[in-house]
């Protein structure tokens, strides 16, 4: 377990799994637009569980590994207070009540998706996510554009060309960028 | 790829979860190539309507996988989809975890992650287009995109509001 922290934590508590499992409820039911803030707000702020560190630590790793960073953040966060057991309370915590909630909206969707006034609305709905995704963009590319590292911009256009214009499968356009990639971070640092 | 739609669902989530570097708005490209291009499962209205459903839900935006799933094969293609698209990278995620502070300051670590950015970048700006070529059927709709992109990237407001206004204006009839 996390016994090598020992030296940063005296002041941490331990949840049970049952804390652990109704945090991550409230976690997931209020993250509109992303989790982690209210994710570093109950465990750091709130509940004391880790310190910030050891919170940018684990999200740092749930960033490097592939999928749904909060997903994969649960996952650590739990195996590391539970084991087994405790990744997947949290886990379960934090997909239960959403898929619920999707489930019946999936379900009213087959329903009266064809009705003109639900289909104006997710109109207006969509063309706004999109431009929140678009800011998203912007606010990652940022820094990457102003750093010096010439080449970071080229294969952020490159994946975009390959999967937006070409329209490769995405394992194409990975396994020909990400190893560039990778190996040019290797060298330029 | 298969006649049985759940096996087809399990086996493109399963794999695209382990490419999805960026998360869930990263992989929205290929989930659209695979559901209304490939398989034609769902129209391309059909698709944006479940991205907007999943950004308005609670949780998690991976979400959509339990929309794309319910709209192919009900409440198994939900179960299915979801399984698929979080098992593999939980079990990764889960076994990493334990030896984590054995390389978490390696060099190779580290140029994978900052090697990784810039491609997550590109995909999610490749996601941003697919869904905006899907949504943006007109010069108020594309509008709406624009004045979202400048308000969400100059200020912190809560999402549930801009969902709120596109809601209404697209309601209103002008899209």
């Amino acid at each position: 377990m996390s016994a090598s922290a020992g030296a940063t934590t005296p002041s941490v508590t331990r949840p049970k799994l049952s804390e652990l499992f109704r945090a991550f409820v409230i976690v997931s039911i209020s993250g509109f637009g992303g989790a982690l803030p209210w994710a570093r707000r109950m465990i750091v702020e709130q509940r004391g569980w880790m310190t910030a560190e050891e919170f940018n630590e684990a999200f740092a790793l749930s960033q490097f590994l592939p999928g749904p960073n909060v997903v994969n953040f649960s996952v650590v966060f739990g195996s590391r207070f539970g084991g087994a057991p405790g990744a997947a309370v949290a886990l379960a915590g934090l997909m239960g009540p959403p898929l619920i909630i999707v489930t019946i909206l999936a379900f009213l969707y087959a329903r009266f998706g064809d009705l003109e006034v639900l289909g104006r609305i997710l109109a207006g709905i969509t063309a706004a996510a999109v431009g929140l995704l678009i800011a998203v963009v912007a606010k990652m590319a940022a820094p990457l554009f102003r750093k010096r590292w010439d080449w970071a911009p080229l294969i952020a256009i490159a994946a975009f060309i390959g999967v937006a214009i070409i329209q490769w499968p995405l394992p194409w356009v990975f396994f020909v960028l990400a190893p560039i990639s990778i190996a040019l971070a290797w060298i330029k640092r | 790829m298969n006649d049985n739609p759940l096996i087809a669902l399990a086996g493109y989530f399963a794999l695209l979860s382990l490419f999805a570097v960026g998360g869930a708005n990263a992989a929205i490209p290929e989930m659209h190539r695979i559901a209304v291009e490939v398989m034609h499962w769902m129209s391309d209205r059909q698709f944006a309507d479940s991205f907007a459903i999943s950004q308005v839900s609670p949780g998690p935006n991976i979400i959509i996988v339990t929309l794309i799933g319910y709209h192919v094969a009900g409440l198994a293609g939900a179960a299915v989809a979801t399984a698929a698209m979080c098992g593999p990278t939980c079990v990764l995620a889960y076994v990493v975890a334990r030896t984590w502070d054995r390389f978490k300051e390696a060099r190779w670590r580290i140029a994978i992650q900052a090697g990784l950015v810039p491609v997550s970048l590109g995909l999610i700006a490749a996601s941003a287009f697919v869904l905006a070529r899907s949504a943006d059927h007109n010069i108020y709709a594309a509008g709406i995109t624009g004045v979202t992109a400048i308000v969400g990237f100059a200020t912190r407001i809560n999402p549930l509001w801009i969902f709120a206004v596109g809601g209404v204006l697209g309601l209103s009839g002008w899209l």
